[in-house]
């Protein structure tokens, strides 16, 4: 837990709160999601998620675990809700009024979505890269710093300048930004305002990554350094990315869910999924005959 | 007849019509700038000589005996003295032909009811100058004025013209020896409104405008930008929120006299605030502003791009941050260029402030929001009202002044609008 997160908001403190109701959903069942969708050191555990847009149902009764310190692709079909999924997991579907959540979502055995959780704290420890790069209209330098100075992260400027280069070092970013720290991010090219985008939501030291089709926008060179870098942050942050490239998911991985029609179908290791599918619809979906 | 030559036939009718539609679209745009060319060269050439003063030059006696004051008379004895008499003898002394009342009368009136105040405050500036004689030019009567520029012609017959045998002669004597003279309008700039055109100047009616803006600036701004932000991005979408929708848009739908009746119903006669100030002038304004603020801020907001909202939500700021930190400024230069098209708006109004008595003829300069006074628009309207041949300059002149404030709004407009756009 991310102490100056908490002094910065004043937030109390979360208190532990029975843990036998969330027990005994840890036994459940799952007889329509194929795989391990559970695990043992679950970072994240969704328990029976339905998500409604009005009276549209995008997301079906989806019980799925993110274990720590692994990168877990979503694939799937367009539409298939795996964009929607991801956004429940640190509430930006808050705001959209017609949405709905029901179900257990924990992080770390507590539950986001009780009334008590703040949903500004939760994005401070859930950090969120989008899949079109969204660099504020200010400077790299301004960019990187914005969270860590909403936060009060840092006591003084010197801190901030090396948490900002240092944030900006493990995008893999400094080396070709460090002599126009003060340039527009807008300036950059697709590619690095989108590791500028990492950057500047590793500066708030979230415990969890979640990236929405973070490379779909860019060229394969971009791309490469995109999913070299996820490689490296899954030393030290959690990672769930929806991607439409099976590709992708293999390289970056370690394990894979499929979504289709809101529904989870099929959760495994990456290498287990790509070459041995139990699903039937997963299995037409990585042989390319639908998605 | 393969495609090839379908398509080729009607190639000509689609070419046919793109050049009807562009010769048109250029007709209409010579025809607008025509217009507008007639437009301001009608007023340029009506206001130019507003612009010009008339001078005459006379050489005055400040003795003792006929001010009945000396250099060491304090400032209100210097303010009572009479100063008509040592410009009267002046002119008696350039044409001492004249012995008749009537001609006497009519003699005085080559210079304007001005000239004494102009020389008393020269005196209550300089009290050195009692005793002496001085060489001073002063402002000619509108009369004179109007003969030097043209706008009286000199040719007519005499029962036809203003201007009769004698006083043409006398001018054209003082003409002849170069005692008449011309020069910059600076009194136009300095004054207040008269009744006498050649004393009326615009800067009463300036400063009226100035302060009602100002006060509606200062009230309509922030209340419609907190709004238009609420209602954007704090407001639940519910059946009361369109209420006041809807009744935003009507607001902005109604005739700008109603407001007028408002303010004089509520702000003067129930709150009992100063009749013909710029205050009530600026609150009444306001409301009318309003309602163009709100909707110009609002799509302004609405521009904004919601991956901005969600980068910066996705970092952990709260909503208001994300308001304040992000969208408002990417939303600024929408919100300012609609700010200034309502103020733009707000200058140019002249029905509402006919209610709230800012019609009134008022000779002081407004020293403040609450001193009655009148606005741009309205001197217009007042000076246009006025018989005298020398407020039809005025009046053009006045029009002049409006439509530079005008331009030097939108100006700003265009300016902040290019300082504060940043692109993503």
């Amino acid at each position: 837990m991310n102490e100056a997160v908490l002094n910065g908001l004043n937030e109390p403190t979360m208190k532990v709160q029975s843990n036998r109701e969330t027990e005994d959903s840890l036994n459940i069942e799952y007889t329509d999601t194929v795989g391990q969708p559970l695990c043992d050191d679950p970072k994240i555990s969704t328990r029976n998620v339905d998500v409604f847009y009005a009276d549209n149902q995008a997301i079906h009764d989806v019980s799925l675990d993110i274990g720590a310190h692994q990168v877990i692709a979503l694939i799937g079909p367009s539409g298939c809700g795996k964009s929607t999924y991801l956004r429940t997991l640190n509430r930006m579907n808050d705001t959209i009024d017609i949405c709905r959540v029901k179900g257990q979502i924990l992080l770390d055995g507590h539950d986001i979505y009780q009334k008590k959780q703040d949903p500004v704290l939760l994005r401070a420890r859930v950090g969120m890269v989008f899949q079109k790069p969204n660099p504020f209209p200010k400077s790299i330098y301004d960019n990187v710093a914005y969270g860590p100075r909403i936060h009060g992260l840092t006591r003084n400027k010197a801190e901030l300048d090396d948490l900002v280069e240092d944030s900006l070092i493990k995008a893999g970013l400094f080396q070709e930004v460090k002599d126009r720290l003060h340039a527009p991010g807008t300036g950059l090219s697709g590619g690095q305002q989108q590791r500028l985008c990492i950057a500047r939501t590793i500066a708030v030291q979230p415990e969890v990554i979640l990236m929405d089709e973070p490379a779909s926008a860019l060229d394969p060179i971009a791309t490469a350094k995109i999913e070299e870098l996820i490689n490296e942050l899954k030393e030290n942050f959690t990672i769930v990315i929806v991607t439409h490239s099976m590709q992708q998911a293999a390289r970056v991985s370690q394990r894979t869910a499929y979504f289709h029609m809101g529904r989870l179908i099929e959760v495994g290791e990456t290498d287990q999924i790509f070459t041995n599918p139990s699903h039937e619809l997963t299995e037409k979906y990585i042989t390319g005959r639908f998605g | 007849m393969n495609n090839t030559d379908i398509v080729k036939q009607s190639l000509k009718k689609r070419y046919f019509k793109e050049r009807l539609f562009k010769t048109m679209g250029m007709l209409s745009i010579v025809t607008a700038i025509l217009f507008l060319l007639l437009l301001l060269t009608d007023i340029f050439t009506k206001a130019w000589p507003a612009f010009i003063q008339t001078r005459v030059e006379l050489t005055v006696d400040l003795n003792e005996a006929d001010l009945g004051i000396d250099a060491q008379s304090d400032e209100q004895a210097i303010m009572s003295a009479d100063f008509r008499k040592p410009i009267r003898a002046a002119l008696l002394n350039t044409f001492p032909e004249v012995t008749k009342r009537k001609q006497k009368r009519e003699l005085y009136s080559l210079t304007s009811m001005g000239a004494e105040f102009q020389l008393r405050d020269m005196v209550i500036e300089n009290p050195q100058l009692i005793g002496t004689q001085q060489t001073i030019q002063f402002m000619a009567d509108d009369d004179v004025d109007a003969v030097i520029k043209g706008t009286i012609d000199r040719l007519l017959p005499e029962s036809d013209r203003r201007v009769k045998n004698d006083k043409l002669g006398w001018i054209e004597t003082l003409e002849a020896s170069g005692q008449i003279t011309t020069g910059f309008n600076w009194h136009f700039f300095a004054a207040g409104d008269s009744r006498e055109p050649e004393m009326a100047g615009i800067k009463g009616a300036i400063l009226g405008s100035l302060y009602t803006l100002l006060v509606t600036l200062a009230l309509s701004f922030p209340v419609a930008v907190a709004a238009a932000i609420y209602l954007e991005e704090f407001a639940p979408k519910n059946r009361f929120i369109d209420f006041i929708e809807i009744n935003i848009n009507n607001l902005a739908a109604v005739p700008s006299i109603v407001f007028g009746l408002l303010g004089l119903a509520v702000f003067i006669n129930f709150f009992s605030m100063p009749r013909s100030a710029p205050i009530v002038g600026g609150i009444v304004l306001s409301l009318m502003t309003l309602p163009t603020i709100i909707i110009a801020s609002r799509s302004a907001i609405k521009a904004v791009p919601p991956s901005l909202r969600e980068a910066a939500l996705g970092l952990g700021a709260s909503k208001m941050q994300s308001v304040f930190h992000h969208v408002l400024p990417a939303a600024l230069p929408g919100i300012l260029t609609g700010t200034i098209i309502g103020m733009a708006q707000a200058l140019g109004e002249t029905a509402p402030l006919l209610m709230i008595g800012m019609v009134a003829f008022i000779v002081d300069i407004p020293q403040s929001v609450t001193d009655p006074s009148t606005v741009l628009p309205i001197q217009v309207f007042l000076w246009a009202d006025s018989p005298e041949r020398g407020f039809l300059e005025k009046t053009s002149a006045a029009i002049m002044v409006l439509l530079f404030f005008l331009i030097a709004m939108n100006a700003i407009a265009i300016y902040l609008r290019k300082k504060f756009e940043k692109k993503w």
